[in-house]
Parts: C-alpha cells; sequence; structure tokens
C-alpha cells in the first residue's frame, strides 16, 4: 500500500478544517505498519482513505495497485476491515454474523479454527449487543479475517482487551505478518507499536511527523547510555580509575556520592570490556543495570503537541 | 471477561486457517455477485423478521388496520364493498412499513454502529449492499403480500385477477421508490431523527396520505395529495386489483417520486 501527498479538508460551522495535509508512507507485505499520533492527528482519516471509504482532496492511494476508492469487489476481497467501532450489528449473534461474512468469499478462512483460537466460540451464540469490548473486538477482528486477505487495516485493534486476550491478539498478527499480510494498525498504546511494529509512522497534526523503524525512530542504532546502581557510594580511588574514554555521570542529586550512575561512550566491545573489568577491579556489584535507550512513548511525546 | 482459549490452535494452523491460498480469480477471493446480493438479502430478511419491533410494524399494524377497517364497514359504500378497497390499501401500507420506515430505521442504525462502513469494506460493496437490502424488502413484501392477501381473501377480499401483474409491478415500483426514501432518510440524518420522521410519516401518509383510505375528496388537499407517493402506490393498488387496469398516472408519479429519491440518495447518502 502506498499514500502519497494525501490531503484532506472537512468543511465545519467553525470554517474549513485540513485534517491531512500531505501524508506519504508505504506499508509493505510481510511487515505490520503502526500509525501513531494524538488524537487528531489524521490516523483514522488516513485509514479511512486508504480502506476507500473515503476521498482524498489531493494525492494518490494504491493499494494492491489499485484505487481503493474504485475498489471493484476483487480488491476489496484480498482486504480485510477491522474498523474502530467495530462495525458489528449489536442484534446479530458472532456465530451467525461471522457464517454471512464467510459466505461473501470464494474462499473463506478456516473460521471454526480462528473463533476457537480467538476464544469466540464460548459467546457465540449470545447477541453481539451483549457483548463485553474485548469480545466485540475478537470478532471484530474473526470478520477482518474471514476473506484470507492479504492486506488487514487494524483500528485499535487491542482496545478493551484484557492482558490475555491482547497476547492472544498479538500473537495472532505476528503470525499474520510471518504468513506475508501486510498488516496496517493504529494504536494508543505505545508498548503494543513497539512489540509488533517493523514500521512507524507518527502523525501530527494532518503530517507524517517521523517514519521509520522503532529502533530508527527511538535511536537505537547508535551508542546506548547504561545505568547502574550501587549499594554503596563509590570511592575516591574507584572514581580516580574509571576508564579513560568513558564518561561517567552520577544521576542521583547529591553527586557525585551518590549510588545511581550512567556510563556514555560505550561505542565499541573493548568500552563495555573496560567497563566490566573496572567493575570487577573495584569489586563493585552493580544492580539495575539497564540500556538507556529511549522509548516510543518518550519519541510520541515529543511529537504530541 | 473470561479466560478466551483453553487448548489454542497451533500458529501453522491458525496462519493456514486465514493466509491467502492459490492465485487470485478475475473477483479474487469474492463468490460471484448473485452469491453475495443473494447471500446478504437472506441475512437482512432474516433480521428484519426475527425483529419483534420490525414484524410489528411490517405485519402486525397493517393486519389490525385491515380487521380495524372490514369490521367497522368504514369503507362500506353504495355498491363498493369496504374490503374490496381495505386490502390494496392495507397492502400499500404495508410497503410503506417494510420499504420505508423499517428498512429506514435499519439503515440508520446501521449507519451509527459502522455496520454500513463495514460491510462496503468486504466484497459485497456499496451497490452489493443496496442490492441485498432490495432482495430483502422484496422477500418480506412477499410474506406480507401472502399473509395480507390470504386473511383478505378469507374476509371476502374479491379481487380483479387480471390486474395481478399489474398490482406486482406496482407494489415492485413502490417497494422501490419507498425504499430509495427511507434511505434517503437513514442516510442524512440522525438514527433517532429517522425512527421518529418515518414513524411520523407512516402514520400520516398511511392515514390521510392516500394509502390506505382514498385521498378525501377536498379541493385543494385532494390536489396535493394525489402527487404523493403513498397515495401514487394506494391508489394504483386499487384500480388494478379492482378494474383489472393500471392507473398509468399513479404509475408515472411513483416512477418519478423513485427517481427523486434515488438521485437523492446517490448525492446525500452518507455511509458513516
Amino acid at each position: 500500500m502506498s499514500l502519497e501527498g494525501l490531503q484532506k479538508t472537512v468543511r465545519s460551522r467553525r470554517g474549513d478544517l485540513h485534517i491531512l495535509k500531505g501524508v506519504d508512507f508505504h506499508a509493505r507485505s510481510g511487515e505490520v505498519t503502526a500509525l501513531l499520533g494524538p488524537n487528531g492527528a489524521g490516523k483514522t482519516t488516513t485509514l479511512t482513505i486508504a480502506q476507500g471509504l473515503d476521498r482524498p482532496d489531493c494525492g494518490t492511494v494504491r493499494l494492491l495497485g489499485e484505487d481503493p476508492w474504485h475498489a471493484g469487489a476483487a480488491l476489496r476481497s484480498q482486504v480485510g476491515v477491522m474498523l474502530q467501532d467495530g462495525g458489528l450489528p449489536p442484534s446479530a449473534t458472532p456465530a451467525r454474523l461471522l457464517r454471512h461474512i464467510c459466505s461473501l468469499y470464494r474462499e473463506p478462512a478456516d473460521m471454526a479454527a480462528l473463533t476457537e483460537r480467538l476464544g469466540i466460540d464460548e459467546f457465540s451464540g449470545r447477541d453481539i449487543r451483549r457483548l463485553s469490548g474485548g469480545q466485540k473486538q475478537r470478532v471484530a477482528l474473526a470478520a477482518a479475517l474471514a476473506g484470507r486477505p492479504r492486506v488487514v487495516f487494524l483500528d485499535e485493534p487491542s482496545a478493551g482487551l484484557d492482558p490475555v486476550s491482547r497476547q492472544l491478539v498479538f500473537d495472532l498478527i505476528l503470525e499474520l505478518k510471518q504468513a506475508g499480510l501486510a498488516v496496517v494498525l493504529t494504536t494508543h498504546l505505545l508498548d503494543d507499536a513497539e512489540r509488533l511494529a517493523d514500521h512507524v509512522v507518527l502523525l501530527r497534526d494532518g503530517t507524517v511527523e517521523r517514519s521509520g523503524s522503532v529502533a530508527e525512530l527511538t535511536d537505537r542504532t547508535g551508542p546506548t547510555p547504561v545505568h547502574f546502581s550501587v549499594p554503596q557510594p563509590l570511592g575516591a580511588d574507584a572514581l580516580a580509575a574509571f576508564p579513560s574514554g568513558l564518561h561517567l555521570v552520577a544521576e542521583g542529586p547529591s553527586a557525585p556520592a551518590d549510588c545511581t550512575f550512567r556510563v556514555e561512550g560505550l561505542t565499541s566491545p573493548d568500552a563495555w570490556a573496560d567497563l566490566a573489568g573496572w567493575w570487577r577491579d573495584h569489586r563493585i556489584m552493580p544492580t539495575d543495570v539497564r540500556l538507556l535507550h529511549r522509548s516510543l512513548e518518550e519519541v510520541f511525546l515529543e511529537v504530541a503537541p | 471477561m473470561s479466560s478466551p482459549v483453553n487448548a489454542p490452535h497451533s500458529t501453522a494452523s491458525t496462519a493456514a486457517a486465514v493466509s491467502p491460498q492459490g492465485s487470485p480469480s478475475r473477483l479474487g477471493n469474492a463468490s460471484s455477485l448473485a452469491r453475495r446480493v443473494m447471500a446478504q438479502g437472506r441475512y437482512e430478511s432474516v433480521t428484519a423478521i426475527r425483529n419483534g419491533e420490525q414484524l410489528l410494524i411490517s405485519l402486525v399494524l397493517p393486519l389490525m388496520a385491515l380487521f380495524a377497517v372490514v369490521w367497522s364497514g368504514l369503507m362500506d359504500s353504495a355498491g363498493v364493498r369496504g374490503v374490496d378497497v381495505a386490502v390494496p390499501g392495507v397492502l400499500a401500507l404495508a410497503v410503506l412499513s417494510s420499504a420505508f420506515t423499517g428498512q429506514g430505521i435499519a439503515t440508520g442504525f446501521d449507519r451509527r454502529y459502522g455496520v454500513l462502513a463495514y460491510l462496503s469494506t468486504t466484497p459485497l460493496g456499496p451497490a452489493g449492499l443496496i442490492l441485498g437490502k432490495a432482495c430483502a424488502v422484496l422477500a418480506v413484501l412477499l410474506l406480507q403480500v401472502v399473509v395480507i392477501g390470504g386473511i383478505g381473501l378469507v374476509l371476502g377480499w374479491q379481487p380483479v385477477w387480471a390486474g395481478v401483474p399489474w398490482a406486482v409491478l406496482i407494489l415492485t415500483l413502490g417497494a422501490a421508490s419507498f425504499t430509495a426514501l427511507g434511505l434517503l432518510i437513514a442516510g442524512t440524518a440522525r438514527p433517532e431523527a429517522t425512527l421518529a420522521l418515518t414513524n411520523l410519516l407512516w402514520v400520516l401518509l398511511g392515514a390521510v396520505g392516500g394509502a390506505v383510505f382514498p385521498v378525501p375528496a377536498i379541493s385543494w388537499f385532494s390536489g396535493i395529495a394525489s402527487f404523493l407517493p403513498s397515495a401514487t402506490l394506494g391508489d394504483g393498488l386499487r384500480s388494478a386489483f379492482g378494474t383489472g387496469m393500471p392507473d398509468v398516472g399513479a404509475l408515472l408519479v411513483l416512477a418519478g417520486w423513485g427517481i427523486l429519491a434515488t438521485v437523492g440518495a446517490l448525492k446525500w447518502f452518507k455511509w458513516r
């Protein structure tokens, strides 16, 4: 799927509202592309246009080589959609709805296997209006996969799910990716994006603020500082013998006598060996050792207004 | 929420269950248009028949109107048996019920819940969805004609059988026009407004709009009301069943309403 120069303006009582001001990105087969951004950034509008439910004022959209706005049955049969509000009729049961959706396809998915996997069987005879939010999400996901799609759009797939269901949905998404599907999802949960996405597109105010892999967006490709703590303040001799070329920065408020440190300059395996050797030579037993890379949440907060 | 799975399928089996198979045909993985439309029609008709409120407005209320009119002798007059006027009128009311009010309300709430948007992303598409709804309206209408017509015959209705083909044509045209009008309202107004408006219009058009009762001969009112879709539908059915001849004027006006409503729905209907 490719979107280029997407622009969309809607008219409201307060005047024209420029929702998209030039959105470009690609989503590839065998990858999970996550669309992130603060409320009102244009995520759902972008997805709506990509799904062929709306038309951009300007720009081009190609989904499996075609314009989704003019999609025929052939294209629609290869695209699965899970809408943010579900799109499920409240008076139908999951069993009846999914049976009906499957009847629209020549070779539908093995719905028995899918509903068992998603745990839908236990409530498949209950009216959708009586289901919990998480149960509805699972039915909507099964409906999106009913036609064995090549591209699947998931708008907030983990919203309302309990931890077990969430893990179940994550595993399924990763399997879809491994099976070669292009998965495009939006989420407010940045942990989800960090765990699932191969490619992240950060939208803000109708434009793509940043895009790339999680590692690229969080600067994990370069040297990463290390955090560690010690039970006792470090002695002067230990501090004096700290390896040259590395920088030890006290992180606590009472530096340098504090017990929490950051080490910078770990640019090579030798630098790491020097740090480990310093710990060994001075009988320092570090605790709470961790890489201080930025999280996607920090990147998101930089982008969010 | 309870734990979702006890014995999950293996990775391989679920991936195989949902991943694409073989090379797509001309229709991709979509079944044929006829199968899709019939499937949607079947789904919507069963939904309509199972829905208590829709069944009430589609069958119970028209039947109550039929019994009331026949037993009260409201339409009896010299040389005219009330039941012969009442049954075509109640059939017209039944069309309003299923095609206009029932379909309007169902579509309005489907739009609110995102069902229309979701279904239009499936191989059904917007056109298949509308064709499926039309099939459902015709299926429910067939049921209404069988039940109301059957009960009418039991009550002594004596239609002119030569007019049946014309009646079928008018019923079909009426169903199409009122479905288009229902979709026009459902696709432009909020579902609560659609609910109120289609119910109000059902009562007004049914009672004084020429559907159940012929338009009263009040000079200014009859001039306007004779152009209402309800009046043309009612008059057309009364002419076909009463004389065996079509009311060409009514047919043309009804077709005009259908065209106008369809153009309006195509222009203003919102799927979300």
